[in-house]
């Protein structure tokens, strides 16, 4: 490892990274430039895993390169709803047993990596878009699609083109009801659905050191949603106690240098922000969640890789707490792990769940990929806490999701229509 | 995943579509999770515009796109799913960054024009041209540059995608970059 590179000024996160990672660190690869870069580890789901698996096999390819490395994960649909899900399930467990790779069944993917695996330093491809997720502990973490994941497999190693680097500038303090999901809601509704595509965001500032890393991993998750490549959080001592307290080391600490080049600079004061919500469909309009009307509200979903988190399920059981969700609207919340699930049970939220009438469902994506567990009818109206608002998303297409934060969502879950958690708080 | 790799002339007429074609819109998370079959794949191509397409489209049809084509998730089922419906190539003023690389990684002819859109009506005659990496309306004869692509990938695109390129050459396509390096 070069130290030279890693002590160099004028390098964003993402071109330090990648420089320090390819040739042993020889040469700068600035934005722009294409680099061929080793993977420390690399993930596939259940919706692209099967064709990856397809893939490897047909290119011809006997064993993969690294075992220990290769995490197959099935959580978009488990379990299995239905024959010809549970039949692409039994191709990943034949996979898995033949090639000794990683297998988890019932937590999500980014949930289960950032709780167990992924670490600050390394460099992580994924075959689920949200795979920026680990960028909040400072890790490079990008989707890929099925074949290159079957390169991967194959060869340890991708190209990238080194990304350009946006740089949000967080200041200020939440107002009461207003959370991470609020900050990204927000950044969207700014740079649009494109905003980041083939970017990578780096995300500074004062107000960092009090995001938790579920805050960190929220925000990264979603940046998804304007296209990004990278969202980084750097390490800093909130990262270091997460995974003192995990008990496992980072690999490399990697920090952009302060004279680096940002293609654009944006400033969110986060106390300036509201409860907002974004939707539906391709509307891509971000409003605050006081500006709704009593539009009656069919199912509300709090969960997904972006807000399944225990942190998020504090919240919602703390609105939820002594209160009835409203007759005609159901309320589904889903964990995004098999640990998030157990404690949840464990310190009594589950019961406050229930109580409320909600329905409490096991580790999964759920609900948020319109194939099991929630699943919308025709022109029903969605709150949920998922990523994405896509027409058709979670079932049929004439059906509308608007999203939000969970706490936004709880309070709407309450009042049947979508309202403004604050009055609850 | 075998189809003939793309022609270096391609002629078709084009169905025009708008900016932010998310990966969704090209086949739901529903269909696609439920086969790995990308003949099966391609009866659900465009499914949240029209679910009849995969039944109107014709073998060498070209697409003309807005900015963001392909936006989204990761899903290679959705290049896949336009590739075996039997569209030849996809023209569009802007890609989503997975589904651009996806294209390539699966052979599926994707050139980024800024400024097509605006010259194109459904139906209208194209040209897609992968040796000069340049589009022409056959109407009228007037030519676009599409955005340069490193040459590595212009050969996987050639020769049909990864599987084909593995096959044929045991090794992937980036690692001669490796040692010009």
């Amino acid at each position: 490892m070069s130290q030279t590179i890693l002590n160099d000024d004028s390098l964003t996160f993402a071109e330090k990274i990648i420089s320090a990672k390819t040739d042993e660190g020889r040469k700068v690869h600035h934005a722009g430039e294409i680099a061929v870069l080793p993977a420390d580890m690399a993930m596939a789901q259940d919706s692209t895993g099967p064709l990856a698996i397809k893939v490897f096999r047909e290119m011809g390819v006997q064993k993969v390169w690294d075992p220990k490395r290769i995490h197959l994960v099935i959580d978009h649909s488990f379990p299995a709803p239905d024959e010809k899900v549970a039949n692409l399930h039994i191709l990943i467990r034949e996979f898995v047993k033949q090639q000794g790779v990683r297998l988890v069944e019932g937590s999500i993917s980014h949930q289960h990596l950032l709780e167990n695996h992924v670490v600050p330093g390394m460099v992580l491809f994924g075959a689920d878009s949200h795979t920026c997720q680990a960028g909040a502990i400072g890790a490079f973490a990008t989707g890929i699609g099925s074949s290159e994941m079957a390169a991967v497999w194959a060869s340890g190693k991708l190209w990238v083109r080194v990304p350009e680097s946006i740089k949000i500038n967080l200041t200020g303090q939440f107002k009461k009801g207003v959370y991470a999901r609020d900050i990204i809601t927000h950044f969207i509704g700014m740079v649009g659905e494109d905003g980041g595509n083939y970017k990578s965001l780096e995300w500074k500032g004062p107000a960092v050191r009090n995001l938790s890393i579920s805050s960190r991993a929220c925000i990264s998750n979603n940046s998804m949603e304007c296209g990004c490549k990278l969202s980084i959080f750097e390490v800093d001592p909130a990262t270091q106690d997460y995974f003192k307290m995990a008990n496992r080391k980072p690999m490399l600490e990697i920090h952009a240098g302060p004279k680096a080049h940002y293609k654009e600079e944006y400033e969110i004061d986060l106390g300036t922000l509201e409860p907002k919500v974004w939707g539906p469909g391709n509307e891509s309009k971000v409003r605050s969640a006081s500006e709704f009307g009593d539009d009656h509200l069919d199912e509300v979903f709090i969960g997904s890789s972006t807000n399944g988190r225990y942190e998020d399920l504090q919240v919602v059981g703390k609105i939820l707490k002594g209160h009835k969700i409203k007759a005609g609207t159901r309320c589904i919340i889903t964990p995004a792990s098999r640990n998030v699930f157990e404690r949840a049970i464990k310190d009594g939220l589950v019961e406050t769940f229930l109580e409320s009438g909600a329905v409490f469902t096991n580790a999964t994506c759920g609900a948020c990929v319109g194939t099991h567990l929630g699943v919308l009818g025709e022109n029903e109206t969605c709150l949920s806490t998922s990523p994405r608002n896509y027409v058709g998303r979670m079932g049929a297409s004439t059906a509308k999701i608007y999203l939000s934060s969970p706490a936004t969502a709880a309070a709407s879950a309450l009042e049947g229509h979508i309202a403004d958690p604050r009055s609850y708080l | 995943m075998s189809l003939p790799a793309p022609p270096t002339i391609i002629r078709g007429r084009t169905w025009v579509w708008p900016d932010d074609v998310n990966t969704d819109i090209i086949i739901p998370f529903r269909f696609k999770a439920r086969t790995n079959d990308p003949v099966e794949m391609a009866k659900y191509a465009m499914y949240g515009f029209d679910p009849e397409f995969y039944k109107k489209v014709k073998p060498g049809d070209l697409f003309v796109a807005g900015r963001n084509f392909g936006g989204g998730s990761s899903r290679e089922q959705a290049p896949v799913a336009i590739k075996y419906s039997g569209v030849a190539a996809v023209v569009a003023e802007s890609f989503a960054r997975i589904f651009y690389r996806n294209s390539f990684a699966i052979g599926l002819p994707t050139l980024e024009v800024p400024g097509i859109a605006k010259e194109v009506s459904q139906w209208d005659e194209m040209e897609v041209n992968l040796q000069y990496w340049t589009v022409k309306k056959v109407k009228d004869g007037k030519t676009f540059h599409a955005l340069p692509v490193p040459e590595f990938l212009r050969e996987l695109m050639r020769e049909g995608g990864l599987v084909e390129f593995y096959k044929k050459h045991k090794s992937f396509p980036w690692e001669r970059l490796q040692q010009l390096a």
